[in-house]
């Protein structure tokens, strides 16, 4: 009961933590007058802020700041023994320097690497935790261009990409970060740059305990999407999520901004309306995932299990097995991909949900801004299936949808199934995909899964006992994270392009009102039916294979 | 001046942008959150004090309570299985990561069936309860048979092999179908077997709590239930010459609830419990180790 409980009040502060922070989003991120602080920013980047750009220009100064974000990552991770704050460790290999900085920049923070034996303070700091800011705020620039090409009428200007980015990371994503921080701070995060104590424990061993900016990082690892940890335990290790209140906390966190997003949406097309059906989709895709998580965590079906009790492996005392499972949702239903138990020793089911949740496309609610453009996208894709059944030409917010905008509709839709099979595929036949299992069976077979769902999708979380720590994922996950991420952000604003050079179409009574229950229906099944049915086949020989047999 | 490329000046504005990032949310902001915990409360100091005052690791961060050998030192609470390092190393946080069918035995890696089993037996004989679980054999490995069948996967059974019992070991069961049971050879090839968990008689419920044979996800778990201290009050009271009340008495000063009545489970933070321990009912088993720790 407490379980229910626990997540229905969660549940509740992030619907309500929502409207204001939609609201300001839409009013701080959309037009308006710059701040004095941000006009010196643009010169110093020499960047003019009052130029609109295309479809095209956006994304080449998008591409631009991810290449030049990896470059950056990628000198600091093979630089850092030379580098102050190293904390003694030396720099990475190629690879794995290569696999962190796309990984970060990218959004998804896979870590193919025990964050407390390879990280200093240096490279947490000036690395991953500005790419968290980064990589989150080029989300919502994304999903800022397609709905400005829904707003606007006979025009190519879907914004500026600079402007966007940096208006969000300082008007939205640093402040969010200070106060989170020193919340979770109060709560006993530690904060500190020191290289750790060695302690005589109470029964006469040695212990060290190490320091770290944990205060700093964990609300943008939390907020922004990112999920990656200082610590390897990731949210499980006690510096990172000290207590019950704090682990509720994170959760508010990690679902906060794409909720949020959803609101800014409606805020910007001046229908709140719109923005409550779309927050009703998401809220029964959620609600569903967690239903089933908790379900597959309560039925005791595999061995271990019943041997035990229950799925306790991993987990952490004071969050206890609905802590977990709850935290786990949430984590795989947003693109935060953050873990605070081992979800490689969930029930087989329970960890089929999490990898289901991944495969819906994360948007139950999804990553920061790409979880707004994913449930347009499938918003589109109903309207469109829709206005065929009643014969007419499919509209969405008085824009046609016609073969040129359902062209890179269905191009975004097919990306992450086709680069998440072939790439499992290629692991399986050609590489290390099945030395590198840490399970026996079907479920070694899911964590691979897993693994390059988790890549593909900017995700981040891992069934952990697979080790991706190869020369052969780490190239390979590269290219997953590379075209999981960028190449759907080229459908989405080459359909925003189209979009925006329409002229708004009339309302008649045969146009498909996108509201109401009917469409609610319409839309959640389609974001079932598109994203699970590619992957049932896969799905069966792994987690389903796993927990029935 | 020719004009440069539109592509060349956005890498020219996108590398100016990052070092702009990385000076202020890179290093300003973590340094001024830095700043910022030198505020009273905000910390995050969790140093706790052993009984012979000096600083003994953290609250937050959990301890082995054995003995060089890693034999449970009986006059403690024990805390959870570890797969931090060797057991609580702060400075390898992790999990196990074996999965609900890991069932049989690796040479290297013993499964997770074994690894629950042979706590749980080994809790059982420590505190003078029965340690039996389901799935589990009464020598503390999992009941794992490898049945080869003389089509592969149905037929006839030729052959069965208690999987994780190695030889010499006596087998949990003396025959399955009708044909003997043997233990399994270390290093001999079973995977053509067909892998049947034997449930056993045991108890569903079992006496040893789930949280005293299954590590966390950090390794580094404080708590433990208060169903396990309930478990080891007993013995931690007799070797201590304590009266069961007191310390069940320190055991409620050391547990925390629901946060707020519904957040997260209830947990006894053995840290602090043992330490309270040493202070107020110290034995000559602590104080003979005090030495070492000076040295």
């Amino acid at each position: 009961m407490a379980a229910w409980i626990q997540a229905s009040i969660i549940l509740a502060v992030v619907v309500g933590l929502h409207v204001p922070l939609g609201d300001y989003m839409a009013r701080a991120l959309d037009g308006g007058r710059h701040w004095r602080g941000e006009k010196t920013l643009y010169r110093v980047c020499g960047i003019d802020p009052a130029k609109e750009q295309t479809w095209r220009h956006y994304l080449t100064a998008l591409l631009a700041f991810s290449v030049m974000s990896i470059a950056a990552l990628f000198a600091l991770f093979t630089l850092q023994g030379k580098l102050p704050w190293s904390t003694g460790h030396e720099g990475m290999p190629w690879r794995l320097a290569l696999h962190t900085a796309v990984s970060f920049t990218t959004n998804t923070s896979w870590q193919n690497y025990a964050g407390e034996s390879t990280t200093g303070h240096l490279a947490v700091m000036a690395g991953l935790g500005v790419q968290a800011f980064a990589s989150a705020a080029v989300g919502i620039c994304v999903a800022l261009a397609l709905v400005r090409g829904l707003v606007r009428r006979s025009t190519d200007d879907l914004g500026n990409f600079w402007v966007d980015l940096l208006r969000t990371i300082f008007r939205i994503l640093v402040p969010m970060a200070v106060v989170g921080g020193l919340i979770l701070m109060a709560g006993g995060v530690i904060q500190s740059l020191g290289g750790g104590h060695t302690f005589t424990t109470v029964a006469g061993a040695k212990q060290t305990i190490l320091d770290g900016p944990v205060g700093s990082w964990e609300p943008i690892k939390l907020f922004t999407g990112d999920g990656g940890g200082v610590f390897n335990a990731n949210s499980a290790h006690p510096f990172e999520n000290p207590s019950a209140w704090t682990n509720a906390f994170e959760i508010v966190l990690m679902l906060l901004i794409p909720t949020a997003c959803v609101r800014m949406f409606g805020r910007m097309i001046g229908s709140l309306k719109q923005s409550w059906t779309l927050l009703t989709v998401v809220g029964i895709l959620f609600g569903l995932l967690l239903a089933a998580g908790t379900l597959a965590q309560s039925a005791h079906t595999g061995t271990v299990t019943q041997a035990v009790g229950g799925p306790y492996e991993g987990t952490e005392t004071r969050f206890g097995i609905p802590g977990s499972t709850l935290f786990g949702v949430g984590a795989t239903g947003s693109a935060d991909g953050a873990a605070n138990s081992s979800y490689d020793s969930f029930s087989s089911l329970g960890g089929g949900v999490l990898l289901s949740a991944m495969m819906l496309g994360e948007i139950a609610p999804g990553g920061t801004g790409s979880g707004l453009y994913g449930l347009i996208m499938v918003v589109l894709v109903a309207v469109f299936i829709g206005g065929l059944m009643v014969g007419r030409t499919p509209e969405y917010l008085r824009k046609r949808i016609g073969y040129g905008e359902m062209r890179w509709v269905v191009v975004y839709a097919l990306i992450p199934p086709t680069v998440i099979l072939a790439c499992t595929g290629v692991a399986l036949a050609f590489g290390d995909g099945q030395s590198s299992m840490g399970n026996p069976g079907a479920h070694g077979l899911t964590e691979l899964i897993y693994a390059y769902t988790s890549n593909t999708n900017s995700n981040g979380s891992a069934m952990a006992g697979f080790n991706g720590a190869t020369d052969f994922h780490n190239l390979l996950m590269v290219f997953a994270m590379l075209a999981g991420r960028y190449l759907p952000m080229v459908a989405v604003l080459a359909l925003a392009g189209r979009l925006a050079k329409q002229q708004p179409g009339v309302v008649t009574v045969g146009t498909l009102r996108a509201q109401g229950v009917n469409f609610v229906v319409l839309a959640t099944a389609a974001a079932v039916v598109l994203a699970l049915l590619n992957f049932l086949p896969a799905l069966s020989l792994g987690t389903i294979a796993d927990g029935l047999l | 001046m020719t004009r440069i490329p539109h592509w060349l000046a956005q890498h020219i504005a996108a590398l100016r942008v990052v070092l702009v990032l990385t000076l202020l949310t890179g290093l300003a902001y973590p340094l001024a959150m830095v700043a910022a915990a030198h505020v009273p409360g905000l910390d995050g100091r969790s140093e706790v004090t052993g009984a012979d005052g000096r600083p003994a690791g953290s609250s937050l961060i959990g301890q082995s309570f054995t003995d060089a050998k890693g034999n449970p030192l009986k006059q403690y609470f024990q805390s959870r299985p570890s797969n931090a390092g060797t057991g609580y190393d702060a400075a390898a946080s992790g999990a196990g990561n074996q999965g609900p069918e890991s069932v049989v035995d690796a040479l290297d890696k013993p499964s997770l069936l074994t690894l629950v089993c042979g706590r749980s037996k080994a809790v059982g004989d420590l505190e003078g309860v029965d340690g039996s679980r389901p799935y589990c054999t009464d020598d503390g490995v999992g009941a794992v048979l490898g049945v080869f069948h003389e089509g592969g996967t149905s037929g006839r059974v030729t052959k069965v092999v208690s999987l994780d019992q190695a030889c010499p070991a006596q087998p949990f069961l003396a025959t399955y179908k009708g044909v003997r049971v043997s233990c399994a050879k270390p290093g001999a090839d079973y995977s053509h077997a067909v892998t049947v968990p034997v449930r056993g008689d045991a108890p569903a419920n079992p006496v040893v709590p789930a949280d005293a044979v299954t590590a966390s996800g950090s390794g580094l778990d404080p708590q433990i239930s208060p169903a396990y201290a309930k478990l080891q009050a007993p013995r931690v009271a007799h070797e201590r010459g304590a009266s069961l009340a007191d310390v069940r008495g320190l055991i409620a000063k050391y547990t925390t609830g629901r946060a707020l009545g519904v957040f997260g489970e209830p947990g006894v933070n053995v840290v602090e419990l043992n330490i309270a321990l040493d202070r107020k009912y110290p034995t000559t088993a602590t104080t003979a180790s005090s030495p070492k720790q000076g040295a």
